[in-house]
Protein backbone atom coordinates (compact mmCIF):
# COMPACT_ATOMS: atom_id res chain seq x y z
CA UNK A 1 0.00 0.00 0.00
CA UNK A 2 1.20 3.49 -0.48
CA UNK A 3 1.14 6.79 1.65
CA UNK A 4 -0.44 10.21 -0.01
CA UNK A 5 0.95 13.04 0.86
CA UNK A 6 -0.97 16.55 0.34
CA UNK A 7 1.58 18.85 -0.63
CA UNK A 8 1.85 22.31 1.05
CA UNK A 9 2.30 25.37 -1.63
CA UNK A 10 1.66 28.94 -2.21
CA UNK A 11 0.47 28.67 -5.84
CA UNK A 12 3.68 28.83 -7.85
CA UNK A 13 5.91 26.64 -6.08
CA UNK A 14 6.46 24.15 -3.30
CA UNK A 15 6.47 25.17 0.38
CA UNK A 16 9.27 23.83 2.10
CA UNK A 17 6.62 22.14 4.92
CA UNK A 18 6.03 19.96 2.05
CA UNK A 19 9.51 18.84 2.23
CA UNK A 20 9.07 17.69 5.88
CA UNK A 21 5.64 15.86 5.58
CA UNK A 22 7.40 13.92 2.85
CA UNK A 23 9.90 12.92 5.40
CA UNK A 24 6.88 11.08 7.21
CA UNK A 25 5.88 9.68 5.10
CA UNK A 26 9.32 7.84 3.75
CA UNK A 27 9.41 6.67 7.50
CA UNK A 28 6.24 4.47 6.29
CA UNK A 29 8.52 2.57 4.09
CA UNK A 30 5.52 2.68 1.27
CA UNK A 31 5.43 4.23 -1.85
CA UNK A 32 4.89 8.08 -1.53
CA UNK A 33 2.31 9.78 -3.85
CA UNK A 34 1.78 14.13 -3.35
CA UNK A 35 -1.50 15.20 -4.30
CA UNK A 36 -1.27 19.07 -5.32
CA UNK A 37 -4.37 20.98 -5.71
CA UNK A 38 -4.93 24.60 -6.27
CA UNK A 39 -5.56 26.74 -9.52
CA UNK A 40 -2.81 26.81 -12.31
CA UNK A 41 -0.91 24.70 -10.39
CA UNK A 42 1.08 22.89 -13.45
CA UNK A 43 4.45 24.14 -12.34
CA UNK A 44 4.04 23.24 -8.99
CA UNK A 45 3.68 20.02 -9.88
CA UNK A 46 6.27 19.46 -12.08
CA UNK A 47 8.48 20.51 -9.47
CA UNK A 48 6.47 17.80 -6.80
CA UNK A 49 7.40 15.43 -9.63
CA UNK A 50 11.13 15.70 -9.11
CA UNK A 51 11.49 15.85 -5.41
CA UNK A 52 13.57 12.75 -4.33
CA UNK A 53 10.88 9.97 -3.22
CA UNK A 54 8.26 10.89 -5.14
CA UNK A 55 6.88 7.76 -6.69
CA UNK A 56 3.40 9.31 -8.15
CA UNK A 57 2.10 13.10 -8.32
CA UNK A 58 -1.86 13.65 -8.60
CA UNK A 59 -3.08 17.40 -9.54
CA UNK A 60 -6.19 18.47 -9.13
CA UNK A 61 -6.43 21.51 -10.96
CA UNK A 62 -9.35 23.79 -10.89
CA UNK A 63 -10.53 26.64 -9.75
CA UNK A 64 -12.89 24.88 -7.13
CA UNK A 65 -9.41 24.10 -5.68
CA UNK A 66 -8.35 27.61 -4.95
CA UNK A 67 -10.22 28.05 -1.78
CA UNK A 68 -12.05 25.10 -1.13
CA UNK A 69 -14.55 24.38 1.47
CA UNK A 70 -13.64 21.12 3.86
CA UNK A 71 -16.61 19.78 2.70
CA UNK A 72 -15.54 19.97 -1.09
CA UNK A 73 -11.83 18.66 -0.13
CA UNK A 74 -13.11 15.85 2.05
CA UNK A 75 -14.75 14.30 -0.96
CA UNK A 76 -11.72 14.72 -3.05
CA UNK A 77 -9.82 12.50 -0.42
CA UNK A 78 -12.53 10.29 -0.34
CA UNK A 79 -11.99 9.47 -4.09
CA UNK A 80 -8.40 9.47 -3.47
CA UNK A 81 -7.66 6.66 -0.29
CA UNK A 82 -8.95 3.93 -0.83
CA UNK A 83 -5.68 3.45 -2.98
CA UNK A 84 -3.84 4.45 -0.44
CA UNK A 85 -3.34 3.28 3.35
CA UNK A 86 -2.51 6.80 4.98
CA UNK A 87 -2.73 10.14 4.24
CA UNK A 88 -0.55 12.57 5.60
CA UNK A 89 -1.81 16.57 5.84
CA UNK A 90 -0.10 19.20 7.40
CA UNK A 91 -1.64 20.21 11.21
CA UNK A 92 -3.60 23.79 9.75
CA UNK A 93 -7.43 24.53 9.68
CA UNK A 94 -8.66 23.56 6.46
CA UNK A 95 -7.21 20.11 7.07
CA UNK A 96 -8.03 19.22 10.39
CA UNK A 97 -11.64 20.47 9.20
CA UNK A 98 -11.58 18.09 5.50
CA UNK A 99 -9.38 14.68 7.12
CA UNK A 100 -11.74 13.42 9.55
CA UNK A 101 -14.73 14.56 7.67
CA UNK A 102 -13.01 12.01 4.90
CA UNK A 103 -12.19 9.31 7.47
CA UNK A 104 -15.52 9.32 8.82
CA UNK A 105 -16.80 8.49 5.01
CA UNK A 106 -13.55 6.23 4.62
CA UNK A 107 -14.04 4.58 7.82
CA UNK A 108 -10.62 5.38 9.05
CA UNK A 109 -8.42 6.73 12.14
CA UNK A 110 -7.96 9.52 12.23
CA UNK A 111 -5.13 11.13 14.39
CA UNK A 112 -4.09 14.67 14.35
CA UNK A 113 -0.87 16.69 14.86
CA UNK A 114 1.24 13.42 14.88
CA UNK A 115 4.75 14.33 16.48
CA UNK A 116 6.09 10.53 15.99
CA UNK A 117 6.15 7.77 13.97
CA UNK A 118 6.99 4.30 15.67
CA UNK A 119 5.92 2.01 12.97
CA UNK A 120 3.24 2.18 9.90
CA UNK A 121 0.73 1.91 12.57
CA UNK A 122 2.00 3.02 15.73
CA UNK A 123 2.17 7.12 16.00
CA UNK A 124 2.66 9.28 19.08
CA UNK A 125 0.68 12.18 19.50
CA UNK A 126 0.08 15.03 22.46
CA UNK A 127 -2.82 15.14 24.53
CA UNK A 128 -3.56 17.72 27.57
CA UNK A 129 -1.91 20.61 25.63
CA UNK A 130 0.88 18.80 25.18
CA UNK A 131 1.65 17.67 28.97
CA UNK A 132 1.19 13.81 27.61
CA UNK A 133 2.27 12.01 25.08
CA UNK A 134 0.22 9.16 23.54
CA UNK A 135 1.32 5.98 21.97
CA UNK A 136 -1.36 5.37 19.78
CA UNK A 137 -1.74 2.11 17.89
CA UNK A 138 -4.41 2.30 14.53
CA UNK A 139 -6.87 -0.48 14.10
CA UNK A 140 -8.64 0.49 10.98
CA UNK A 141 -7.33 -0.35 7.92
CA UNK A 142 -6.74 3.34 6.68
CA UNK A 143 -5.38 6.81 8.53
CA UNK A 144 -5.38 10.01 8.20
CA UNK A 145 -2.92 12.34 10.06
CA UNK A 146 -2.16 15.67 10.90
CA UNK A 147 1.23 16.95 11.84
CA UNK A 148 3.74 19.38 11.98
CA UNK A 149 5.71 19.25 9.45
CA UNK A 150 8.64 20.93 11.14
CA UNK A 151 9.26 18.25 13.63
CA UNK A 152 10.43 15.86 10.80
CA UNK A 153 13.36 15.16 8.88
CA UNK A 154 13.11 17.07 5.57
CA UNK A 155 14.00 15.00 2.28
CA UNK A 156 15.93 16.62 0.06
CA UNK A 157 17.42 16.13 -3.46
CA UNK A 158 15.56 15.91 -6.70
CA UNK A 159 15.03 13.17 -9.08
CA UNK A 160 13.94 12.21 -12.77
CA UNK A 161 10.35 13.40 -12.83
CA UNK A 162 8.08 10.71 -11.88
CA UNK A 163 4.41 10.33 -13.52
CA UNK A 164 1.92 13.24 -12.97
CA UNK A 165 -1.61 11.99 -13.51
CA UNK A 166 -4.96 14.15 -13.59
CA UNK A 167 -6.90 13.33 -9.54
CA UNK A 168 -10.16 12.41 -9.77
CA UNK A 169 -12.85 14.87 -10.59
CA UNK A 170 -15.27 14.82 -7.66
CA UNK A 171 -18.43 17.11 -7.17
CA UNK A 172 -17.87 20.27 -5.31
CA UNK A 173 -19.31 20.50 -2.49
CA UNK A 174 -20.91 24.15 -2.87
CA UNK A 175 -23.45 24.44 0.57
CA UNK A 176 -21.18 26.76 2.05
CA UNK A 177 -20.10 30.02 0.54
CA UNK A 178 -17.23 31.82 1.56
CA UNK A 179 -18.33 35.26 1.81
CA UNK A 180 -14.87 37.02 3.04
CA UNK A 181 -11.82 36.63 4.06
CA UNK A 182 -9.23 38.68 6.16
CA UNK A 183 -5.35 37.87 5.09
CA UNK A 184 -2.97 39.41 7.13
CA UNK A 185 -0.55 41.68 6.21
CA UNK A 186 2.15 39.78 4.00
CA UNK A 187 4.96 41.80 4.33
CA UNK A 188 6.02 39.65 7.61
CA UNK A 189 6.72 35.57 7.17
CA UNK A 190 3.90 33.42 7.74
CA UNK A 191 3.59 32.65 11.41
CA UNK A 192 3.62 29.06 11.15
CA UNK A 193 6.66 28.83 9.22
CA UNK A 194 9.00 31.97 10.04
CA UNK A 195 12.39 30.99 11.25
CA UNK A 196 12.20 34.50 14.33
CA UNK A 197 8.66 34.96 15.94
CA UNK A 198 8.24 37.77 18.50
CA UNK A 199 5.21 37.13 20.63
CA UNK A 200 3.14 39.59 22.87
CA UNK A 201 1.69 38.41 26.23
CA UNK A 202 -1.17 40.13 28.68
CA UNK A 203 2.16 42.28 29.83
CA UNK A 204 2.10 44.06 26.42
CA UNK A 205 -0.71 45.93 28.32
CA UNK A 206 -2.48 47.59 25.35
CA UNK A 207 -3.08 48.10 21.37
CA UNK A 208 -0.63 51.05 21.45
CA UNK A 209 2.14 49.09 23.01
CA UNK A 210 1.98 46.22 20.28
CA UNK A 211 4.09 49.13 17.60
CA UNK A 212 7.02 47.95 19.44
CA UNK A 213 6.76 43.94 19.49
CA UNK A 214 6.05 44.66 15.67
CA UNK A 215 9.33 46.92 15.61
CA UNK A 216 11.02 44.11 16.94
CA UNK A 217 10.18 41.60 14.50
CA UNK A 218 10.71 44.01 11.61
CA UNK A 219 14.03 44.37 12.64
CA UNK A 220 14.32 40.74 13.04
CA UNK A 221 12.58 39.56 9.66
CA UNK A 222 10.38 37.80 11.92
CA UNK A 223 6.36 37.20 12.40
CA UNK A 224 4.23 38.59 15.48
CA UNK A 225 2.56 36.03 17.51
CA UNK A 226 0.68 36.53 21.20
CA UNK A 227 -0.73 34.30 23.77
CA UNK A 228 -4.77 33.57 23.90
CA UNK A 229 -4.62 36.57 26.48
CA UNK A 230 -3.31 39.24 24.58
CA UNK A 231 -5.83 38.61 22.17
CA UNK A 232 -8.58 38.08 24.55
CA UNK A 233 -7.57 41.49 25.98
CA UNK A 234 -7.87 42.82 22.13
CA UNK A 235 -4.57 43.93 21.57
CA UNK A 236 -3.88 41.12 18.86
CA UNK A 237 -6.08 39.64 16.31
CA UNK A 238 -7.52 35.67 16.66
CA UNK A 239 -5.49 34.61 13.62
CA UNK A 240 -2.02 35.03 15.41
CA UNK A 241 -2.85 33.68 18.55
CA UNK A 242 0.43 30.78 19.32
CA UNK A 243 -1.12 28.09 21.84
CA UNK A 244 -2.98 24.86 22.13
CA UNK A 245 -5.81 25.97 20.70
CA UNK A 246 -3.97 28.65 18.15
CA UNK A 247 -1.15 28.11 16.11
CA UNK A 248 1.61 26.17 16.09
CA UNK A 249 5.26 27.72 15.63
CA UNK A 250 8.50 26.09 15.16
CA UNK A 251 10.89 29.27 14.37
CA UNK A 252 14.65 28.62 15.12
CA UNK A 253 14.48 31.80 17.87
CA UNK A 254 11.03 32.32 19.51
CA UNK A 255 11.21 35.67 21.66
CA UNK A 256 8.32 36.04 24.87
CA UNK A 257 7.34 39.52 26.28
CA UNK A 258 4.88 39.76 28.93
CA UNK A 259 3.87 35.93 28.31
CA UNK A 260 3.40 33.73 31.81
CA UNK A 261 3.64 30.82 29.90
CA UNK A 262 0.47 28.69 30.79
CA UNK A 263 0.67 24.78 29.50
CA UNK A 264 -1.73 26.21 27.03
CA UNK A 265 0.48 28.38 25.36
CA UNK A 266 3.45 26.73 25.92
CA UNK A 267 1.79 23.65 23.55
CA UNK A 268 2.14 26.05 20.03
CA UNK A 269 5.70 26.55 21.07
CA UNK A 270 7.68 23.42 21.40
CA UNK A 271 9.18 22.81 18.42
CA UNK A 272 11.10 26.13 18.85
CA UNK A 273 14.74 26.19 19.02
CA UNK A 274 15.62 28.81 21.18
CA UNK A 275 13.20 29.91 23.50
CA UNK A 276 13.63 33.78 24.84
CA UNK A 277 11.61 35.37 27.56
CA UNK A 278 11.27 38.80 29.21
CA UNK A 279 8.84 39.12 32.20
CA UNK A 280 8.38 41.29 35.16
CA UNK A 281 7.33 38.15 37.27
CA UNK A 282 10.26 35.88 38.69
CA UNK A 283 7.85 33.07 39.30
CA UNK A 284 6.39 32.70 35.87
CA UNK A 285 5.90 29.45 34.37
CA UNK A 286 7.27 30.69 31.32
CA UNK A 287 11.07 30.50 32.87
CA UNK A 288 10.98 26.93 33.46
CA UNK A 289 11.05 26.81 29.46
CA UNK A 290 12.93 29.75 28.33
CA UNK A 291 16.52 28.69 26.96
CA UNK A 292 17.49 32.64 27.96
CA UNK A 293 15.44 34.18 30.57
CA UNK A 294 15.29 37.96 31.99
CA UNK A 295 13.41 39.61 34.75
CA UNK A 296 12.48 42.86 33.68
CA UNK A 297 10.41 45.62 32.16
CA UNK A 298 9.72 44.57 28.24
CA UNK A 299 8.87 48.59 27.57
CA UNK A 300 12.67 48.83 28.28
CA UNK A 301 13.61 45.19 26.88
CA UNK A 302 11.93 45.72 23.75
CA UNK A 303 13.40 49.07 22.44
CA UNK A 304 16.93 48.44 23.34
CA UNK A 305 16.48 44.67 21.71
CA UNK A 306 15.24 46.60 18.49
CA UNK A 307 18.29 49.19 18.24
CA UNK A 308 20.99 46.57 19.90
CA UNK A 309 20.24 43.55 17.71
CA UNK A 310 21.25 43.51 13.80
CA UNK A 311 18.69 44.00 11.13
CA UNK A 312 17.72 41.02 9.25
CA UNK A 313 19.07 40.77 5.79
CA UNK B 1 -34.88 25.98 14.59
CA UNK B 2 -33.96 23.03 16.87
CA UNK B 3 -30.66 23.22 19.06
CA UNK B 4 -28.61 19.87 20.20
CA UNK B 5 -25.37 20.61 21.92
CA UNK B 6 -23.20 17.68 22.94
CA UNK B 7 -20.82 18.28 25.49
CA UNK B 8 -18.01 16.09 27.16
CA UNK B 9 -16.54 15.70 30.86
CA UNK B 10 -12.93 16.32 30.83
CA UNK B 11 -10.54 17.24 33.48
CA UNK B 12 -10.57 20.65 34.59
CA UNK B 13 -8.51 22.71 32.64
CA UNK B 14 -7.05 24.08 35.70
CA UNK B 15 -5.44 20.12 37.14
CA UNK B 16 -2.64 19.33 35.73
CA UNK B 17 -3.01 15.56 34.99
CA UNK B 18 -0.06 12.94 35.68
CA UNK B 19 0.73 9.51 34.00
CA UNK B 20 0.58 6.06 35.46
CA UNK B 21 3.77 5.08 36.73
CA UNK B 22 3.31 2.24 34.59
CA UNK B 23 2.86 4.38 31.47
CA UNK B 24 -0.62 2.74 30.33
CA UNK B 25 -2.24 6.27 30.99
CA UNK B 26 -3.35 8.91 32.23
CA UNK B 27 -4.53 8.95 36.13
CA UNK B 28 -7.50 10.76 36.22
CA UNK B 29 -8.80 9.58 40.00
CA UNK B 30 -9.58 12.15 42.24
CA UNK B 31 -8.98 15.05 39.70
CA UNK B 32 -11.90 17.80 39.87
CA UNK B 33 -14.09 17.39 36.31
CA UNK B 34 -15.38 19.66 34.62
CA UNK B 35 -17.70 20.35 31.38
CA UNK B 36 -15.05 21.04 28.60
CA UNK B 37 -14.43 24.66 28.22
CA UNK B 38 -15.20 25.10 24.44
CA UNK B 39 -18.56 22.86 24.96
CA UNK B 40 -19.45 25.68 27.90
CA UNK B 41 -19.28 28.02 25.15
CA UNK B 42 -21.94 26.38 23.08
CA UNK B 43 -24.23 25.52 25.80
CA UNK B 44 -24.51 29.10 26.43
CA UNK B 45 -24.94 30.25 22.61
CA UNK B 46 -27.31 27.54 21.97
CA UNK B 47 -29.26 29.27 25.40
CA UNK B 48 -28.74 33.08 23.85
CA UNK B 49 -30.54 31.64 20.49
CA UNK B 50 -33.42 30.23 22.53
CA UNK B 51 -33.54 33.44 24.83
CA UNK B 52 -33.73 35.63 21.45
CA UNK B 53 -36.38 33.75 19.80
CA UNK B 54 -33.93 32.52 16.87
CA UNK B 55 -34.26 28.58 18.32
CA UNK B 56 -36.93 26.49 19.76
CA UNK B 57 -35.24 24.18 22.08
CA UNK B 58 -32.09 23.42 23.08
CA UNK B 59 -31.33 19.56 24.10
CA UNK B 60 -27.91 18.80 25.28
CA UNK B 61 -26.13 15.32 25.44
CA UNK B 62 -23.05 14.03 27.10
CA UNK B 63 -22.31 10.45 26.95
CA UNK B 64 -20.20 8.43 30.03
CA UNK B 65 -21.41 6.85 33.25
CA UNK B 66 -23.56 8.14 35.29
CA UNK B 67 -21.52 10.87 37.39
CA UNK B 68 -21.18 12.59 33.72
CA UNK B 69 -24.91 13.91 35.01
CA UNK B 70 -22.92 16.33 37.13
CA UNK B 71 -22.24 18.40 33.77
CA UNK B 72 -25.24 17.89 32.39
CA UNK B 73 -27.00 19.87 35.29
CA UNK B 74 -24.48 22.61 34.70
CA UNK B 75 -26.32 22.66 31.30
CA UNK B 76 -29.76 23.09 32.62
CA UNK B 77 -28.76 25.36 35.12
CA UNK B 78 -27.45 27.37 32.23
CA UNK B 79 -30.53 27.39 30.80
CA UNK B 80 -30.82 24.26 28.70
CA UNK B 81 -34.44 22.91 28.33
CA UNK B 82 -33.73 19.08 28.17
CA UNK B 83 -31.06 16.58 28.99
CA UNK B 84 -29.86 12.98 27.91
CA UNK B 85 -26.99 11.05 28.98
CA UNK B 86 -25.61 8.09 26.47
CA UNK B 87 -24.83 5.25 28.60
CA UNK B 88 -21.48 3.94 26.86
CA UNK B 89 -22.45 0.50 28.73
CA UNK B 90 -18.78 -1.38 28.05
CA UNK B 91 -17.79 0.58 25.51
CA UNK B 92 -15.20 3.48 25.77
CA UNK B 93 -17.95 5.98 25.18
CA UNK B 94 -16.02 7.67 21.89
CA UNK B 95 -15.25 6.50 18.08
CA UNK B 96 -17.51 5.94 15.55
CA UNK B 97 -20.11 4.09 18.01
CA UNK B 98 -20.49 7.77 19.40
CA UNK B 99 -21.14 9.51 16.14
CA UNK B 100 -23.56 6.70 15.08
CA UNK B 101 -25.62 7.20 18.42
CA UNK B 102 -25.20 11.40 18.50
CA UNK B 103 -26.40 10.93 14.37
CA UNK B 104 -29.45 8.87 15.64
CA UNK B 105 -29.77 10.96 18.24
CA UNK B 106 -29.77 13.87 16.48
CA UNK B 107 -32.44 12.84 13.52
CA UNK B 108 -34.70 11.48 16.85
CA UNK B 109 -34.94 14.97 18.21
CA UNK B 110 -35.52 16.65 15.09
CA UNK B 111 -32.68 18.67 15.89
CA UNK B 112 -31.22 20.70 13.18
CA UNK B 113 -28.36 22.85 14.64
CA UNK B 114 -25.63 20.81 16.29
CA UNK B 115 -22.99 22.92 18.39
CA UNK B 116 -20.27 21.60 19.72
CA UNK B 117 -16.79 22.98 21.43
CA UNK B 118 -14.32 22.96 18.56
CA UNK B 119 -11.70 20.30 20.25
CA UNK B 120 -11.70 18.73 23.34
CA UNK B 121 -9.27 19.92 26.24
CA UNK B 122 -8.29 16.49 27.11
CA UNK B 123 -7.66 14.42 23.74
CA UNK B 124 -7.30 17.81 21.76
CA UNK B 125 -8.60 16.16 18.38
CA UNK B 126 -11.49 18.21 17.04
CA UNK B 127 -12.77 15.20 15.36
CA UNK B 128 -16.01 15.61 16.70
CA UNK B 129 -17.99 17.80 14.45
CA UNK B 130 -16.54 16.77 11.46
CA UNK B 131 -16.93 13.27 11.86
CA UNK B 132 -20.68 13.89 12.98
CA UNK B 133 -21.16 16.13 9.90
CA UNK B 134 -20.02 13.97 7.43
CA UNK B 135 -21.96 10.79 9.09
CA UNK B 136 -25.27 13.51 8.79
CA UNK B 137 -24.01 14.80 5.36
CA UNK B 138 -24.74 17.96 6.57
CA UNK B 139 -22.27 21.28 6.40
CA UNK B 140 -20.17 22.07 9.15
CA UNK B 141 -17.72 24.91 9.96
CA UNK B 142 -15.10 24.88 12.79
CA UNK B 143 -13.59 27.35 15.51
CA UNK B 144 -16.62 29.35 14.68
CA UNK B 145 -16.03 32.71 17.10
CA UNK B 146 -19.14 34.64 15.43
CA UNK B 147 -23.08 33.15 14.76
CA UNK B 148 -25.64 34.96 13.32
CA UNK B 149 -28.95 33.52 11.75
CA UNK B 150 -29.32 34.82 8.28
CA UNK B 151 -32.53 34.24 5.96
CA UNK B 152 -33.06 30.44 5.79
CA UNK B 153 -29.62 29.84 6.98
CA UNK B 154 -26.28 30.89 9.31
CA UNK B 155 -23.52 33.69 8.71
CA UNK B 156 -20.58 32.42 10.72
CA UNK B 157 -16.83 33.87 11.26
CA UNK B 158 -14.42 31.07 11.46
CA UNK B 159 -10.43 31.49 12.34
CA UNK B 160 -9.03 29.94 9.42
CA UNK B 161 -5.21 29.09 8.27
CA UNK B 162 -4.73 33.04 6.73
CA UNK B 163 -6.92 34.76 8.81
CA UNK B 164 -10.57 35.69 9.91
CA UNK B 165 -13.37 33.86 7.18
CA UNK B 166 -16.97 34.46 6.69
CA UNK B 167 -18.86 31.62 5.59
CA UNK B 168 -22.82 31.52 5.23
CA UNK B 169 -24.23 28.05 5.59
CA UNK B 170 -27.66 26.40 5.08
CA UNK B 171 -29.32 25.21 8.12
CA UNK B 172 -29.13 22.02 9.36
CA UNK B 173 -25.47 22.32 10.14
CA UNK B 174 -22.63 20.98 12.59
CA UNK B 175 -20.61 24.21 14.07
CA UNK B 176 -17.45 23.62 16.39
CA UNK B 177 -16.87 26.78 18.27
CA UNK B 178 -14.46 28.64 19.82
CA UNK B 179 -14.54 30.28 22.89
CA UNK B 180 -14.80 33.64 21.66
CA UNK B 181 -17.85 33.08 20.68
CA UNK B 182 -19.58 34.27 23.94
CA UNK B 183 -18.62 34.08 27.35
CA UNK B 184 -20.64 31.53 29.37
CA UNK B 185 -23.03 32.83 32.01
CA UNK B 186 -22.68 32.05 35.96
CA UNK B 187 -25.20 29.97 37.18
CA UNK B 188 -27.41 30.97 40.05
CA UNK B 189 -28.03 29.10 42.79
CA UNK B 190 -31.98 28.73 42.35
CA UNK B 191 -30.82 27.11 38.95
CA UNK B 192 -28.62 25.12 39.76
CA UNK B 193 -31.02 23.92 42.84
CA UNK B 194 -33.65 23.45 39.96
CA UNK B 195 -31.13 21.51 37.47
CA UNK B 196 -30.30 18.89 40.69
CA UNK B 197 -33.76 18.03 40.48
CA UNK B 198 -34.50 17.93 36.83
CA UNK B 199 -34.89 14.30 35.03
CA UNK B 200 -32.30 12.86 32.49
CA UNK B 201 -32.99 10.58 30.39
CA UNK B 202 -30.61 8.12 29.48
CA UNK B 203 -30.34 6.14 26.58
CA UNK B 204 -27.53 2.89 26.05
CA UNK B 205 -25.65 4.06 23.00
CA UNK B 206 -26.02 0.64 21.22
CA UNK B 207 -29.47 0.87 21.54
CA UNK B 208 -28.95 3.86 19.46
CA UNK B 209 -26.38 2.67 17.01
CA UNK B 210 -27.92 -0.47 16.41
CA UNK B 211 -28.57 -0.11 13.02
CA UNK B 212 -24.86 0.04 11.82
CA UNK B 213 -23.06 -2.74 11.57
CA UNK B 214 -20.29 -4.01 14.27
CA UNK B 215 -17.33 -3.31 12.02
CA UNK B 216 -18.90 0.33 10.93
CA UNK B 217 -18.32 0.77 14.87
CA UNK B 218 -15.31 -0.66 16.10
CA UNK B 219 -12.80 1.56 17.38
CA UNK B 220 -10.45 2.62 14.66
CA UNK B 221 -7.37 3.61 17.11
CA UNK B 222 -6.71 2.86 20.70
CA UNK B 223 -3.96 4.67 23.25
CA UNK B 224 -1.54 2.05 23.98
CA UNK B 225 0.99 3.59 26.40
CA UNK B 226 1.36 7.34 27.90
CA UNK B 227 4.06 8.79 28.63
CA UNK B 228 5.38 12.71 29.79
CA UNK B 229 6.98 14.37 27.10
CA UNK B 230 11.02 15.08 27.94
CA UNK B 231 11.56 18.36 29.37
CA UNK B 232 13.61 21.25 27.86
CA UNK B 233 17.40 21.42 28.90
CA UNK B 234 16.87 24.24 31.79
CA UNK B 235 17.41 27.24 30.40
CA UNK B 236 19.43 30.46 31.89
CA UNK B 237 18.17 33.71 33.59
CA UNK B 238 20.49 36.81 33.17
CA UNK B 239 20.90 39.87 35.21
CA UNK B 240 21.02 42.66 32.76
CA UNK B 241 19.19 44.07 29.48
CA UNK B 242 22.96 43.95 28.07
CA UNK B 243 23.70 40.71 29.34
CA UNK B 244 20.76 39.51 27.41
CA UNK B 245 21.86 41.64 24.24
CA UNK B 246 25.24 39.60 24.37
CA UNK B 247 23.85 36.07 24.73
CA UNK B 248 21.12 37.22 22.35
CA UNK B 249 23.56 38.47 19.73
CA UNK B 250 25.37 35.15 19.26
CA UNK B 251 22.35 32.95 18.32
CA UNK B 252 23.26 32.12 14.79
CA UNK B 253 19.44 32.52 13.66
CA UNK B 254 19.70 36.59 14.91
CA UNK B 255 23.11 37.03 13.36
CA UNK B 256 21.94 38.03 9.85
CA UNK B 257 25.72 39.04 8.57
CA UNK B 258 26.99 35.55 9.58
Amino acid sequence: MSTLVIAEHDGTQLDVATLGLLGAARQLGEPVHLLVLGHGVVSVAAEAAMVDGVAQVWLADDAAWQSPSAESLARLIEALMPAHQTLIAAHRMLLRAALPRAAARLQAAYLSDVVGIESGRRFVRPMYAGSVLAQVQVQAERCLLTLRPAGFAPVAGTQAACPVSAAPVVAVDDRSRLAHRETLSSTRPDLSRARVVVAAGRGVGACEHMALVEQLADRLGGAVGASRAAVDAGFAPNAIQVGQTGKTVAPDVYLAFGISGAIQHLAGIKDAGVIVAVNKDPDAPIFSVADLGLVGDLFEALPALTTGLPAAA
Amino acid sequence: MQVLVFVKRVVDHNVKVRVRADGTGVDTAGLKMSMNPFDEVAVEQAVRLRQAGVAGRVTVVACGPAVTQDVLRTALAMGADHAILLDPGAGSGEGPALIEALAALVQREGADLVLCGKQAIDDDLGDTVPMLAARLDWPQALSVNRLERTGDGLTVDCDGDLGLEQWQLPLPAVLGVDLRLCDPRAISLPNMMKAKKATITTVALAELAQGADAAALAPRFAVTGCATPPARAPGQRVDSLPQLLERLRQLPALNAGA
